[in-house]
């Protein structure tokens, strides 16, 4: 670490200046009141970025459940992240897929369209392309449900945009490691 | 699990109320004395403590002071301190204290009564959200909605408290879980929720190579913490047969004063911003850093970037996340400090390390060239009691007695700090992380409480002794010989020198122009109160104040305008200090520049 001609903050900790990159975290927790807010407290609380985070119940019997949280950081925070998750009482076991590409990654998103005439064909044709299914339509609007990895979706997005989209609605990301390891 | 087994597991399972069932779980997990305040939403656990003679409970003047109490008599024994307050402002009065024993690990169990179930939501009258105003101030806490689930809840508070990284744990019941029943289980008997098993061994390669390290070293220097006094004695036994066979120099932050005795001649002195001048300019110089329980805390590092530049960093702490959080660490143990100190000290007689004497004597010559700069040094006057003197005098009277410092914070703490030497671990308390102003009065109570015999001692200021001082009302009720020890300056004198040092001399509502009689005030309490203002009656006074059978207060008239040197400034590094002497005639408001005084 070398020192910094401009640093003369002693109580400055993010001089320290890293590359940031993206990573997701499954945190595996006790199924139990307020361990949500507890996660989602430590992040607002130490000024880590979360991009997206989903959670449910994954099995019932073992009153388990499980957090996907995709943030961004140098690997110094994210370091960090991961040890502050792991030091919560409820947080039984804190996996990082996604950062090194082994993980799987889905997101289930929801897209309401409005048009008619030939942006209506067309929005219908991308979305075959995407392999969306059309959940509910009118004479004047369809709501197409995609799932695929996070950049599949910013791309229908995107196309969707010109074609009359109305609203998003999306889950955020899902994780779950390669292989046949659980964790 | 056998028919028999079921059998006799009834046979021991009693039913009890709810707030049965809180007072036997805190009497099973060896619970003496608990501090409280009760309340509408505590009631029954009052009403079952009212038959309970094995619980001794503390009536404290306010909720904040049962927290600063219980961290007291659980620094000064190592033992679980426990709390029980009522709902609202019992709980949110707590709330200070609780985030005080989190930034300095203290073991707590704080027992909060909630309203109703039925009404939770509402807006009952003293309702608050307890578990979600102090899941960031807690180790852990949890709402006991199931009278079923307390006794488990009760005993996996305990062991959550105090196992691993210390730290508070709350436990929020509501009033009907109080008077409902359920079987009561023992500790032995109950499964814990939660898989929480912190890290006791350290990995034995890294200890190798943390002993293999220090065997190179030319200059290493031991930098302890907090973590030292909470592994308990073992600890310090360990750290002081690992530092002398290693031969090397030892200081402390604030947290960890009295694990390695202040008498010995490798012991530097406190480290930090107002840390010793030796201690500061080893911990810039040294080679090899050995951090046991601390966490480079900003009042240590000073300026990061140039924070012991050259040095490795050996870093054992029982909480992995404290491991490269601010530092880096060359070496990582995760661990508990006894049990990590223990293995190093073997592995280093056991490879029999060559101890050549000149391996370290360079370091040494070094190290006592700094000490005769002599950075404590002070004016001294024949007219005024300076506060460095004042505190001097009561160490040199309070030697040969079973002695307990605690302090609020400020300047007086730093002096504390500096002329006040430890020679033993859990024989000082103060609010180190969270820096509370107002602990010290409270923590001697709980001090006391722990210690009936020994001579419990708050060396406090005139401005913070205020923000508690009803405690002294506790301390009377209870029979608790407390002292304190004012160093009265009218001012708020840590804030007054930064103001002057940093702020262009603009004194912005640092002094009290109304300051009660202390005297009169301590006696309005049904204690004793002395005043001293001159350095020859200083000793009669402090002996005077010892030897009040009771409650005492001693107003000791300091010098009113007096700095705390050494002091790193803001944004400088460990060999940028300035000394006492040195500051006069030098202008501070050059040394400190203009990104150092926006920093706190």
């Amino acid at each position: 670490m070398e020192p910094s001609p401009s640093a003369s903050s002693a109580y400055d900790l993010t001089r320290i200046e890293e590359q940031e990159h993206r990573a997701t975290f499954a945190v595996l927790v006790d199924n139990e009141a307020g361990v949500l807010h507890r996660v989602v407290g430590l992040f607002a609380a130490r000024g880590y970025n979360i991009e997206s985070l989903t959670v449910a119940e994954t099995d019932h019997d073992a009153h388990a459940s499980r957090i996907t949280i995709v943030t961004r950081g140098g690997d110094h925070v994210l370091a960090q992240i991961r040890a502050q998750l792991e030091k919560m009482v409820q947080v039984r076991h804190v996996i990082d897929v996604g950062s090194d590409g082994s993980g799987v990654e889905r997101e289930l998103a929801l897209f309401k369209v409005k048009g008619s005439g030939p942006d209506r064909i067309e929005a219908l044709r991308v979305s075959e392309i995407f392999r969306a299914h059309v959940v509910d339509t009118t004479l004047e609007s369809f709501i197409f449900e995609i799932t695929g990895a996070p950049a599949k979706i910013d791309k229908f997005e995107q196309l969707m945009r010109p074609l009359g989209l109305v609203e998003v609605s999306r889950t955020g990301v899902l994780s779950i490691s390669r292989g046949a390891e659980r964790i | 699990m056998t028919l028999l087994s079921l059998i006799a597991e009834d046979v021991h399972a009693e039913t009890l109320t709810g707030a049965q069932i809180v007072v036997r779980a805190l009497v099973d997990n060896g619970v003496e004395v608990l501090f409280g305040y009760p309340g509408g939403a505590v009631l029954p656990i009052y009403d079952a403590l009212f038959s309970e003679p094995r619980l001794r409970h503390v009536l404290v003047r306010h909720e904040q002071g049962a927290v600063h109490a219980a961290e007291g008599y659980a620094r000064s024994t190592g033992r679980c301190g426990v709390v029980l307050v009522t709902s609202g402002p019992g709980a949110t009065n707590a709330v200070t204290g609780i985030v005080d024993a989190l930034m300095d690990s203290i073991p707590l169990v704080v027992i909060t009564g909630q309203v109703p179930t039925t009404l939770i939501g509402t807006d009952a009258f003293q309702e608050c959200d307890t578990v979600g105003i102090t899941r960031s101030a807690t180790k852990h806490n949890v709402l006991v909605k199931n009278v079923n689930d307390l006794p488990r809840a009760l005993h996996e508070a305990f062991h959550i408290a105090t196992s691993g990284r210390p730290g508070p744990v709350l436990l929020d019941i509501p009033k009907d879980v109080q008077f409902g029943s359920a079987l009561y289980r023992e500790p032995a008997a109950v499964k814990f929720n939660h898989a929480y098993a912190p890290r006791i061994h350290g990995d034995p390669h890294r200890v190798t190579e943390a002993v293999d390290l220090i065997a190179q070293a030319r200059r290493p220097v031991f930098y302890t913490g907090g973590g030292v006094i909470n592994s308990g004695p073992a600890a310090a036994v360990a750290l002081r047969s690992l530092v002398r066979a290693v031969g090397a120099p030892v200081t402390s932050t604030l947290m960890g004063l009295g694990a390695y005795p202040a008498s010995d001649p490798l012991w530097l002195g406190m480290v930090g911003m107002h840390g010793a001048y030796e201690a500061n300019h080893a911990m810039h110089d040294c080679d090899v850093m050995v951090c046991v329980g601390a966490r480079f805390d900003d009042r240590v590092t000073g300026r990061l970037d140039a924070f012991s530049p050259t040095s490795k960093k050996i870093h054992i702490d029982i909480d992995p996340s404290s491991i490269n959080k601010i530092v880096r660490a060359d070496v990582a143990i995760v661990g508990d400090a006894a049990a990590v100190l223990e293995a190093m000290r073997d592995q280093w007689i056991a490879a029999q390390i060559v101890h050549t004497p000149d391996r370290l004597s360079g370091w040494w010559s070094q190290i006592h060239a700094w000490r005769e700069r002599k950075g404590f040094a002070y004016a001294p006057s024949s007219t005024i009691i300076k506060p460095q003197f004042a505190v001097e005098r009561l160490a040199a009277l309070t030697r040969d007695r079973d002695v307990y410092i605690t302090t609020e914070v400020g300047q007086h703490q730093m002096w504390a700090a500096q002329f006040f030497p430890f020679q033993e671990p859990n024989r000082w308390m103060t609010s180190g992380g969270l820096g509370t102003m107002g602990y010290g009065l409270p923590a001697a109570v709980g001090v006391q409480v722990a210690h009936p015999d020994a001579l419990v001692i708050d060396i406090a200021g005139e401005a913070s002794i205020q923000m508690m001082l009803q405690e002294l009302s506790t301390a009377v009720q209870h029979d608790l010989p407390v002292k304190i020890f004012i160093l009265n300056n009218e001012w708020m004198g840590m804030v007054r020198q930064w103001q002057q040092l940093l702020h262009g001399e603009r004194y912005s509502h640092s002094y009290s122009a109304s300051l009660p009689d202390f005297v009169k005030l301590a006696e309005a309490y049904g204690g004793f109160g002395f005043r001293v203002d001159h350095p020859d009656d200083l000793d009669a006074a402090i002996l005077a104040m010892i030897d009040a059978p009771g409650p005492a207060i001693l107003d000791c008239r300091v010098a009113k305008t007096e700095n705390c040197f050494p002091m790193i400034p803001s944004g400088k590094a460990h060999n940028e200090m300035i000394l006492g002497d040195a500051a006069v005639g030098v202008d501070i408001g050059a040394i400190i520049d203009e990104a150092g005084r926006r920093l706190v």
